[in-house]
């Protein structure tokens, strides 16, 4: 039997209900004659502090809540993958089939159609012994990704029965199990997971692998590795959601779990037309297949927006326990801390720094440290990584919840305003951002790439940041005094900086680089740097250099050369001979 | 029978408190009667057992603890709406104010809306030509776009918004009627003077509806007036077909309102002292623009600001800029400079112009063009920072040239006349001239064939 309370007061989101009435901290209850989803998250002996994730406009004191003797939890099953879920994971395009173009109130829809026949391949056969994380059975979920649903992680036991392969749907059972109680248990397709437990593993590996990119400035500078952390700080316009889209489309994860937690309902829109056209280069078949969405737009009601992160991180952890790998794009963190902050604040909570609760860190860490390369419950290795996006108030990156996330993650990809006024996209600013797997990474790379690479990077970095330096002096002095060893890391930088880390995401071949030609055009800027140097060495003078092409021929390999066409590096080479050869035979 | 609750236990600012209600629902309208003949309106905020917290949109002048009568109406915060809105003028909570009569009712609606579904949105991909260069070539609207103009106290954002007004035009592929939807949020009566009159200048008056709260009105009815607004215009948009342009000015007296409203409520304060809610609360306004799947009309949004002390990062501005899709920002030291308008180019960004201009939209070369001269004039401040400290002379010849060509940009392509309406391809085409000033070699931002074509024609003109 079901308890049920009385409504007491509201404030917004937040409901009271008068006499505790033993419900349980964090259990869904429903609130209302329109049955709002909402969740438990105070008690005292005389008051339950509910948080509803609707609209709270019409209810009224006294009306019932309902409890549901469970966690607010998401429902795992074939059909989650090319679907876009709101906040706990109810499915937009059936609320728009059933309650039309606007989101109307305690729309009640099942979170994956219960109705669609799946094929099913069961795997495991009668006397099999499973454990929790075992797979009994493969489902195609989308022409790119092979659902293989598990025994969920508490079940274990001996197979009694199972049916023959054939259509069936994610509510039938597949796989009768004897426990070791001695209990017969059905298990379906179907499993429940409370969205704030993290899903559990065998064990951690060492981030020794890339997440690959295919982004210049990620991949060389400031790499990723699989079930890394990464954030994208960035004042508006400064391309955080630009750079998260394009980290969908093309990096080498499996599966993309894509969160717009109080964005814009536009963005969410434009992902879901471009990832239906866009074509995965690496399995020909539409971005779709391999994406999930979750859109909680800024609109939506925000306790929802606090949940969505939970339920998008479990959405992955699901699919990594199946042995895939899967990157979160989380846009935008700071959106999950502000709706922190404003039921914090409805609730009266003593307030931290800039009005954030002081739980605040608590909660982020807990957050990033469900990413991570692991051995899952069933021997398949599977990651999950997380890149937030980081909107800081006003930019300053010395605000609570830039400077808490610092504290969480390994990779801090600083978006600059300066850059992004001039167009410089991706407007990752080289001297603040930093990435913590570059050694754990580097074995990877020499073994991979090429084993220069690690070198040519560390020699790149230094440039640029040579420039940095040069670039103090010439502010106060201009650039014409400087000597000619100087001027020449001035326009190396330059091509480092428009040829290399600069990146035209609408460009066909620009807009994914693999890692043999990021190194190639790694190696021919260098190339010409060395050969410039000896002669600036041979003290011929800066301007002589300039009146050559090669600088701007080198500056746009990124449009010439295709990235299929790693030979014509070799003219690139020759170019640069003769351009030395010239240069020396006019002065000698 | 409706109940009447005589008297008040409290009157707190804008805030009253109601003891012994019975059957209140949160978000509700009540009606208030003081001294037996003044009306006036207010809404539930926060309900405990039988206590209840209104918030009087009217202001609480003359209200005493025994003389007001309060009524429950049952129903949140409603209005009401025809086709025959278009050419009225309204309150700020939605009353006819023009001495026309009422509106009969064809629908009534909750103005508190819906969150559009991001599955029924349509992304929006028509540009709006507005005939101003700054903005038809470097942050170009698009139609269901929300591009907000930030300005100052001082700058001609009036103008900038009239002229928009009257200069935009659907582009070519243009079909079904166009409104405007006017919101005035404690603005002064000569703004709202200069708007209607522009109006009625450029003949459109038919075609306006102007809900106005102007700055001696009471401050709580601006809470709602974007609100009222923004429920006409959807109604227009989604249900008549037509294209609503809404005006919303000026946000800040908003916000401001919602800061008096939630310390008198004895709130948390974030930053500034604005409640921790007010990214929500704006976005719940900026968020109702947009197109949605099988139907004409669309909603288009140009919110006005005033950054307090000019200040970009002052938390209005701020939120306003990660909900809305880019910004225009004014200038003071353009406007000084006798630029009009000001518009200061590097700031501003339209988020949607990538996937509304170029090819089969504007024309190819759109975006390059653009890239290049954002990021040519970002290189111009460089310039002029490094010239005020070793002197002009001392500049190198490519410095000198940016000099050149960043004081041709304000002049000739950031400046323009108010009523000067430049087409789409005098505006792309009077970027290339700009560009002839620089030697081909800096211009690193354009594809070279894009360059070869149009640089070439360019600079043929100029000689």
């Amino acid at each position: 039997m079901s308890l049920t309370g009385k409504i007491f007061g509201i404030n917004g989101p937040i409901v009271y209900v008068g006499e505790n009435k033993a419900f349980k901290m964090g259990e869904m209850v429903l609130v209302g004659k329109d049955r709002l989803v909402g969740e438990v998250i105070g008690l005292n002996t005389g008051r339950t502090v509910i948080q509803v994730y609707e609209e709270t406009t019409g209810l009224r004191p006294g009306d019932e809540v309902m409890s549901t003797g469970a966690a607010i939890s998401v429902t795992l099953a074939p059909g989650i993958i090319s679907n876009i879920f709101d906040g706990i994971e109810r499915p937009l395009q059936e609320i728009a089939a059933k309650s039309g173009t606007f989101i109307s109130r305690g729309v009640s829809v099942e979170s994956l159609d219960t109705t669609k026949l799946w094929d099913v391949h069961v795997t495991v056969k009668p006397g099999d012994k499973v454990y929790g994380g075992t797979i009994i059975a493969e489902v195609p979920e989308t022409r790119a990704i092979v659902h293989k649903s598990m025994i969920p992680p508490d079940v274990s036991g001996t197979v009694t029965k199972v049916v023959p392969d054939g259509k069936y749907t994610i509510s039938d059972t597949i796989v009768t199990i004897l426990d070791s109680k001695g209990q017969e248990k059905e298990i379906s397709l179907t499993q429940k997971w409370p969205i704030r437990v993290p899903r559990p593993t065998a064990k951690r590996y060492p981030s020794d692998r890339p997440l690959v990119t295919g982004q210049r400035i990620l991949d060389t500078l400031f790499p990723i590795s699989k079930g890394g952390t990464a954030a994208i700080p960035g004042g508006f316009g400064t391309g955080k959601t630009m750079t998260q889209h394009q980290l969908a489309k093309w990096c080498d994860a499996d599966i993309i779990v894509y969160i717009g937690c109080g964005e814009r309902g536009n963005e969410m829109t434009e992902v879901l037309e471009d990832f239906t056209k866009l074509v995965d280069p690496k399995s020909g078949n539409p971005l779709l297949d391999r994406t999930t969405l979750i859109a909680n737009t800024s609109n939506m009601p925000v306790a929802a927006r606090e949940a969505s992160i939970y339920t998008g991180i479990t959405l992955a952890e699901y699919y990594r326990d199946m042995g895939y790998h899967v990157a979160i794009m989380a846009d935008s963190t700071s959106r999950w801390a502000e709706a922190l902050r404003e039921l914090s604040g409805r609730l009266e909570e003593m307030p931290a720094e800039e009005g954030f609760p002081a739980y605040l860190a608590s909660r982020l860490s807990a957050f990033y440290e469900r990413a991570g390369f692991m051995q899952n419950l069933n021997w398949t290795e599977g990651s999950v990584s997380i890149i937030g996006a980081v909107s800081p108030q006003g930019g300053d990156f010395s605000e609570p919840v830039t400077q808490n996330t610092k504290r969480f993650v390994r990779c801090f990809w600083a978006l600059d305003k300066s850059l992004a006024y001039a167009r410089h996209f991706p407007a990752i600013q080289w001297l603040t951002s930093y990435s913590e797997y570059v050694n754990d990474l580097a074995p990877w790379y020499t073994k991979n790439v090429g084993e220069d690479f690690v070198e040519c990077r560390n020699q790149m970095l230094s440039i640029l940041t040579q420039e940095s330096q040069l670039n103090e002096i010439v502010k106060l002095i201009g650039s014409d005094v400087l000597p000619d060893d100087q001027k020449l890391v001035l326009e190396i930088a330059k091509v480092i900086r428009l040829g290399f880390v600069q990146q035209n995401a609408y460009h066909p071949s620009d807009t994914y680089v693999p890692m043999a030609k990021q190194l190639k055009m790694m190696e021919t800027i260098l190339y010409l740097y060395q050969k410039a140097r000896l002669l600036i060495d041979r003290n011929m003078p800066m301007s002589l250099l300039k009146e050559s092409s090669v600088f701007d021929k080198v500056i746009s390999i990124k449009y010439d050369v295709a990235n299929d066409e790693l030979n014509k590096f070799d003219d690139y080479r020759a170019m640069i001979d003769q351009f030395y050869d010239e240069i020396m035979a006019k002065n000698a | 029978m409706s109940i009447e609750y005589l008297g008040l236990s409290q009157i707190n600012g804008p805030l009253i408190v109601l003891e012994g209600i019975r059957g209140a629902s949160f978000d509700e309208i009540v009606e208030l009667t003081v001294e037996g003949n003044k009306k006036k309106l207010g809404r539930i905020v926060e309900l405990y057992e039988d206590k209840a917290v209104i918030q009087v949109f009217q202001g609480t002048e003359d209200m005493s603890l025994f003389n007001t009568h309060t009524k429950l109406t049952g129903h949140p915060m409603e209005v009401t709406l025809s086709p025959e809105i278009l050419g009225r003028v309204f309150n700020g909570v939605g009353q006819p104010i023009d001495g026309l009569g009422n509106i009969i009712a064809e629908t009534k609606r909750d103005v508190n809306g819906q969150p559009l579904n991001p599955c029924s949105r349509e992304y929006p991909r028509n540009y709006i030509k507005t005939g101003i260069s700054a903005i038809d070539c470097l942050t170009t609207l698009i139609r269901g776009q929300k591009l907000p103009i930030f300005s100052g106290n001082g700058l001609p954002h009036d103008q900038l918004a009239a002229q928009i007004v009257k200069q935009a035009s659907l582009g070519e592929n243009s079909e079904g009627d166009f409104a405007i939807v006017f919101a005035a949020m404690g603005v002064k009566h000569d703004v709202a003077d200069f708007f209607r009159r522009t109006f009625e200048e450029s003949g459109a008056s038919s075609h306006v509806v102007m809900y106005l709260n102007l700055a001696n009105d009471p401050v709580v009815e601006r809470l709602i007036t974007p609100k009222v607004a923004l429920t006409a215009a959807e109604y227009l948009a989604f249900e008549k077909g037509m294209h609503i342009l809404v005006i919303l000015t000026d946000m800040t007296s908003f916000a401001e309102a919602m800061r008096e409203v939630s310390s008198s409520k004895g709130e948390i304060p974030s930053r500034k002292g604005y409640p921790g809610y007010l990214y929500s609360e704006l976005a719940t306004l900026y968020e109702r623009a947009g197109i949605v799947h099988g139907c004409p009309g669309s909603v288009t949004q140009i919110p006005i600001l005033t950054m307090p002390n000019d200040d970009i990062t002052h938390p209005i501005p701020d939120l306003t800029g990660y909900i809305t899709e880019g910004q225009i920002v004014l200038d003071r030291s353009l406007h000084q400079k006798a630029v009009y308008p000001p518009i200061s180019i590097l700031p501003s960004l339209s988020r949607l112009m990538k996937d509304g201009i170029g090819k089969g939209y504007t024309r190819e070369d759109h975006q390059d063009l653009a890239n290049q001269l954002f990021s040519s004039y970002a290189r111009v401040g460089d310039a002029r920072a490094l010239a005020s400290v070793i002197g002009e002379d001392e500049l190198s010849a490519t410095d000198k040239l940016y000099l050149k060509f960043g004081a041709a940009m304000e002049q000739e392509f950031i400046a323009q006349g108010r009523l000067e309406d430049r087409s789409m391809i005098q505006t792309l085409d009077k970027g290339w001239q700009l560009l002839t000033i620089l030697p081909r070699e800096e211009l690193d931002r354009i594809d070279t064939k894009v360059l070869d074509k149009y640089f070439q024609a360019a600079t043929s003109v100029s000689e």
